[in-house]
């Protein structure tokens, strides 16, 4: 078995919980040490992107704010096509640790699979460009 | 998750270990469905090598025939069992071990006063 659903990981820094929560959920902090800039709408179902000098972008939406314990984001899954609809959770959480905090950040959803993306794996039925063109053209005619 | 994943992603794999197969599979996705015969034009390798690797890889799904004559079936490219072994590389393209270093460094330089790694902190308190 090794296709891993969940990565996790713990670092201690040595700063207080509330200076860790404005690196993660500031505009400011996000655009220092995660993209290049940053802008986030710090409320669940809002928006936020980060973006690197390079033109990349990536897209977020925050789902769990609890100041200053626990920021929760989805994303789209790199590498799937830009329409695919699965999002990966990440959420960090923030436990003071005497002057410090420990945090921990979690992503989770990488094995999630669509129902039928099994059946859909080796059926025979063929999609794609093609059928979508033929759809398309068949879509023109009729207009 | 149900294993069969996993297998649907090793014979993407494996498919993708040849270099003839990568050649079959880069043609099929870049020119559209293509006859054994077509692929043996556009690729040095022979018709004979070509139609092996068609039926290994109809096998496996990851392009199936149309129906037709022999000589003139047309491969088609399937991508449902890529994005499968798609999500397989997200999970480990992802990295967090280079972020969360960053983020230690951006607090640290935060901090005010000279930059001091927590490594050197503790070793103050030692």
């Amino acid at each position: 078995m090794g296709f891993p659903d969940r990565i996790e990981r713990t670092l201690e820094v040595a700063h207080p919980p509330s200076k860790v929560w404005a690196a993660l959920t500031t505009a400011e902090g996000l655009g220092s040490w995660f993209g290049d800039e940053a802008t986030i709408d710090l409320s669940p179902g809002g928006p936020a992107q980060l973006r690197w000098a390079g033109g990349a972008t990536v897209d977020l939406r925050v789902e769990r704010v609890e100041e200053p314990t626990v920021f929760g984001f989805t994303w789209h899954i790199h590498g799937l096509p830009e329409d695919d609809p699965r999002r990966t959770y990440v959420e960090f959480t923030l436990e003071p640790v005497g002057a410090g905090t420990r945090l921990t950040v979690v992503e989770t959803g990488f094995a999630q699979l669509p129902e039928d993306a099994y059946r859909k794996a080796y059926d025979s039925n063929t999609h794609g460009w093609a059928s979508e063109l033929g759809e398309l053209v068949e879509y023109l005619d009729a207009a | 998750m149900p294993p069969d994943v996993e297998a649907v992603a090793e014979q993407v794999f494996i498919a993708l270990a040849d270099p003839s197969r990568r050649a079959i599979l880069a043609a099929l996705a870049s020119g559209g469905p293509a006859t054994a015969t077509d692929l043996a034009d556009r690729l040095p390798i022979t018709r004979q090598a070509i139609a092996k690797h068609l039926a290994l890889l109809a096998e496996v799904g990851l392009v199936t025939a149309e129906p037709g004559e022999r000589r003139r079936v047309r491969y088609r490219l399937r991508s449902a069992p890529m994005q499968v072994a798609q999500q397989f590389l997200a999970a480990l393209a992802r990295d967090w071990d280079s972020p969360l270093e960053a983020l230690k460094d951006h607090l640290d330089r935060d901090a005010g006063g000279p930059a001091t790694t927590p490594s050197r902190e503790r070793g103050h308190q030692a």
